[in-house]
C-alpha cells in the first residue's frame, strides 16, 4: 500500500529559523495525491511557517520543497500557484473593500491569464463571471455576493477564503486553520461543507480541534519540537505513545 | 439568460444570476452625471465673463491629479514626487518646441512616452519599497530632479525657464491665442481622450487587479498575480498621463520653468486628489475645480495668506468628509434616492 503512494508534495531536510530562533532543523514530510491530510501540533510548532515555506512566502535556510517530484524551492510564490499549489490563511486574507463577486472574478481572471487585459470592461469576461457565480453558489455565498467583504458575517468570510483558493483549481490545497475563530458548531459545519466542496483535490489542513482532525483526516502528521514526529493514519496517531506524550499531553 | 421561457416565473437563483451577471455592466455603463460633467466643461466656455485661462488650468490639474489617482487611489501607492513626471513631460515638450519640432500633437505623445518610460523605470525601482519609505524615496527623486533642472542653467535656463518655445497651430489650423481659447479646447479634448483611456483601464480586469493588490497584496500573490509587473505598468501609465498634463501646460503657455516639477506641485496635486476623493477618477477633477477656484478667489482677497485657507479646507475635508468631497456627495445622493 505504502509503496504505491503517489507523492505529490514533499519536503526534504528543510531547515528554517527566524533570526536566532530555530523552527525546523530537518523537516521531512510527504503528501500523497488525493489525500486529506492534517497537520497537528502545539501552538508555535511552526505549522503556519511550514505552509509558507511550501507556498514560497518564506525561504528555507536549506533543504528542498518538491512538487510532483521536482524541486520548487527556487520558484516564486506565483510560479508555485501556477504549478498548482493554493493556500488559505489562518487570519482572513481577503479583499475587504471588494465584494465576493469582484473577488472571485478577480481570482479567475488571474488564474486564466486575463488580468493583464487593460482595455475592455470586466463585464466582457463572460466565462469568468459565469464561473464566479457558480462558485459562489456552490459555497452558499450568493446572497452576499454584492456585499462588501468587510461587512460579511465572519463565517462567510472564512468560506470565501477557501473559495478563492479553490477557484484556482489547484492540485494541492493548503488550509491553515480554516475554522479559526469559529465556534465548535460552526467549525463542524464548515468542515462537513469543505469535505464535499473540495472532493477530488488533495488537501493539507491544519486544525487544532482533535475531533475535527480525527473525523475528517485520512492521514495525520504531528509537528512538534522542529520535526514531524509521526505521519500515520488517525487511529495510529491517536494511539502513538510519543504523540500522547508530546502533544495530547496524556 | 432566462429569456427562453418567459411564462415560468424566474426562480430565485436565476433572478439572482441575472442580477449578478449585470453587475459589471452596470459598473462600466456611462452614468448621467458623467455626461453632464463633460457637457458642463464644454458649456463653461460659453459662460459670459468666464475665466477661460483658469478653466484650462483646471483641466491640466485635473488630468494631473487623475494620473495620481491611478497610482494612489486604485493601486494604493502613495507618491510625494509626482510632479517629477509632470515636469519631465513639460520639459520634453518644451525642448521639442525650442529645437524645431513644433507640431503639438506629436510633441504631446513624445512627452508622454518619455515620462512613461521614466515611470516604468521608477516603478521597477520602488517595487519593494512601501509606506513611509516610499514617500521618502519619491520625494527624494523629485527633489533630485528639481535640483538638476534648476542647476543646469545652460540647458534648461534654470530659474528663468526655457525660452523660445514655438508651438504650431493645432492640426495646422488653430493657433494658440493669448485669450486661451485654443488652449482650452486643446486641453479639453486631450484630457477627455486620456480620461477615456484611464476609465477603460480602471473598469478592466487589470483595473480590478489593481484594486485587489491595493486591498491585499498577499492574497494577490497567492492568486498567482504578477504584482511587480503590474506596479511597473501602472507607474508607467500614471507617469505618462502626468507627463501629458505637463506637456499641455508647456504647449499652451509656450513656457516652462522649474516650478513645473517643484515639490510644491507634488504636494498640491495630492491635496487636490484628497479634497476631491480618491479611486473614482472624477474626484481629481472636482478637487481641481475646488482648489483652483478657491486659490483664484482667495489670492485676490489676500495674496499672501491664501494657502492658509487651502490648508484649512483640507483639514475640514479630511475631518468631515473623510474620503473626499465626491464620495460624500455620492453617498448623500444614494441616501436621497433610497428614500
Ligand atoms: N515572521 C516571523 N518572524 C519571527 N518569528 C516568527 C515569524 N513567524 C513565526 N515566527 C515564530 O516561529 C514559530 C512558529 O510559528 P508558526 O509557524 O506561526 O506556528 P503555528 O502556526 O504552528 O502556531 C513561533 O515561535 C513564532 O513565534
Ligand atoms: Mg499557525
Amino acid at each position: 500500500m505504502n509503496a504505491a503512494r503517489d507523492i505529490v508534495l514533499a519536503t526534504r531536510n528543510l531547515r528554517m529559523a527566524f533570526g536566532g530562533l530555530a523552527v525546523f532543523d530537518n523537516l521531512n514530510f510527504e503528501l500523497g495525491r488525493g489525500e486529506r491530510h492534517a497537520i497537528i501540533g502545539p501552538n508555535g510548532a511552526g505549522k503556519t511557517t511550514f505552509v509558507s515555506l511550501v507556498t514560497g512566502l518564506l525561504t528555507p535556510i536549506s533543504g528542498d520543497v518538491e512538487f510532483n517530484g521536482a524541486a520548487i524551492t527556487r520558484l516564486s510564490p506565483q510560479q508555485r500557484v501556477k504549478a498548482g499549489i493554493a493556500r488559505t490563511f489562518q487570519i482572513n486574507t481577503l479583499f475587504r473593500g471588494l465584494n465576493p463577486l469582484e473577488s472571485m472574478v478577480l481570482a479567475l481572471c488571474e488564474r486564466d491569464g486575463r488580468s493583464g487585459q487593460a482595455v475592455t470592461s470586466v463585464s466582457r469576461e463572460k466565462p469568468q463571471i459565469d464561473e464566479a457565480l457558480a462558485m459562489l453558489e456552490r459555497f452558499g455565498l450568493q446572497e452576499g455576493a454584492l456585499t462588501l467583504t468587510d461587512m460579511l458575517p465572519y463565517g462567510q468570510q472564512r468560506l470565501l477564503e477557501v473559495a478563492l483558493a479553490l477557484a484556482l483549481k489547484p492540485q494541492v490545497l493548503l488550509l491553515d486553520e480554516p475554522a479559526a475563530g469559529l465556534s465548535t458548531q460552526q467549525g463542524h459545519e464548515l468542515f462537513s461543507q469543505l469535505v464535499e466542496l473540495t472532493a477530488g483535490t488533495t488537501i493539507l489542513f491544519i486544525e487544532h480541534d482533535m475531533n475535527l482532525v480525527f473525523r475528517y483526516a485520512e492521514k495525520v502528521s504531528v509537528l512538534a519540537a522542529g520535526s514531524m514526529v509521526v505521519q500515520d493514519t488517525p487511529d495510529n496517531v491517536r494511539n502513538h505513545p510519543r504523540v500522547r506524550e508530546v502533544y495530547l499531553g496524556v | 439568460m432566462t429569456t427562453l421561457d418567459t411564462s415560468a416565473p424566474a426562480t430565485g437563483k436565476e433572478a439572482a444570476r441575472a442580477k449578478f451577471a449585470g453587475y459589471f455592466v452596470g459598473l462600466s455603463r456611462w452614468k448621467i452625471g458623467e455626461v453632464l460633467f463633460w457637457l458642463a466643461l464644454v458649456g463653461a466656455y460659453f459662460v459670459p465673463d468666464m475665466n477661460i485661462i483658469l478653466l484650462g488650468h483646471i483641466l491640466i490639474w485635473g488630468l494631473f491629479a487623475m494620473s495620481l489617482d491611478l497610482l494612489l487611489g486604485y493601486r494604493g501607492i502613495p507618491s510625494l514626487g509626482h510632479a517629477g513626471f509632470f515636469g519631465i513631460g513639460a520639459y520634453a515638450a518644451g525642448f521639442l518646441g525650442k529645437y524645431g519640432w513644433t507640431e503639438p500633437i506629436s510633441g504631446l505623445l513624445f512627452a508622454m512616452a518619455i515620462a512613461g518610460a521614466v515611470g516604468l523605470v521608477t516603478g521597477r525601482f520602488v517595487q519593494r519599497v512601501h509606506g513611509v519609505a516610499l514617500l521618502m524615496v519619491t520625494l527624494s527623486l523629485n527633489l533630485i530632479l528639481y535640483d538638476a533642472v534648476h542647476r543646469a542653467t545652460d540647458v534648461t535656463g534654470g530659474d528663468d525657464g526655457l525660452q523660445g518655445i514655438v508651438i504650431d497651430p493645432v492640426l495646422g489650423l488653430f493657433r494658440f491665442d493669448i485669450f486661451g481659447k485654443t488652449a482650452y479646447w486643446y486641453a479639453l479634448i486631450v484630457t477627455f481622450l486620456l480620461f477615456l483611456v484611464a476609465r477603460a483601464l480602471v473598469k478592466s480586469p487589470f483595473g480590478l487587479s489593481l484594486l485587489g493588490a491595493r486591498e491585499n497584496t498577499r492574497r494577490m500573490i497567492m492568486l498567482g498575480a504578477p504584482i511587480e509587473r503590474d506596479v511597473s505598468f501602472v507607474f508607467a501609465i500614471s507617469a505618462a498621463l502626468a507627463g501629458a498634463a505637463g506637456a499641455l501646460l508647456t504647449q499652451t503657455t509656450q513656457f516652462v520653468a522649474p516650478s513645473a516639477l517643484s515639490f510644491d506641485r507634488s504636494a498640491d496635486v495630492l491635496v487636490i486628489l484628497i479634497i476631491g476623493g480618491t479611486a473614482r477618477l472624477y474626484g481629481a477633477f472636482i478637487g481641481a475645480i475646488i482648489f483652483l477656484f478657491m486659490r483664484d478667489w482667495l489670492a485676490a482677497l489676500s495674496p499672501v495668506y491664501w494657502y492658509f485657507w487651502i490648508g484649512l479646507l483640507l483639514v475640514i475635508v479630511v475631518s468631515f468628509f473623510r474620503r473626499g468631497v465626491l464620495p460624500t456627495l455620492e453617498t448623500l445622493l444614494q441616501r436621497l434616492r433610497a428614500r
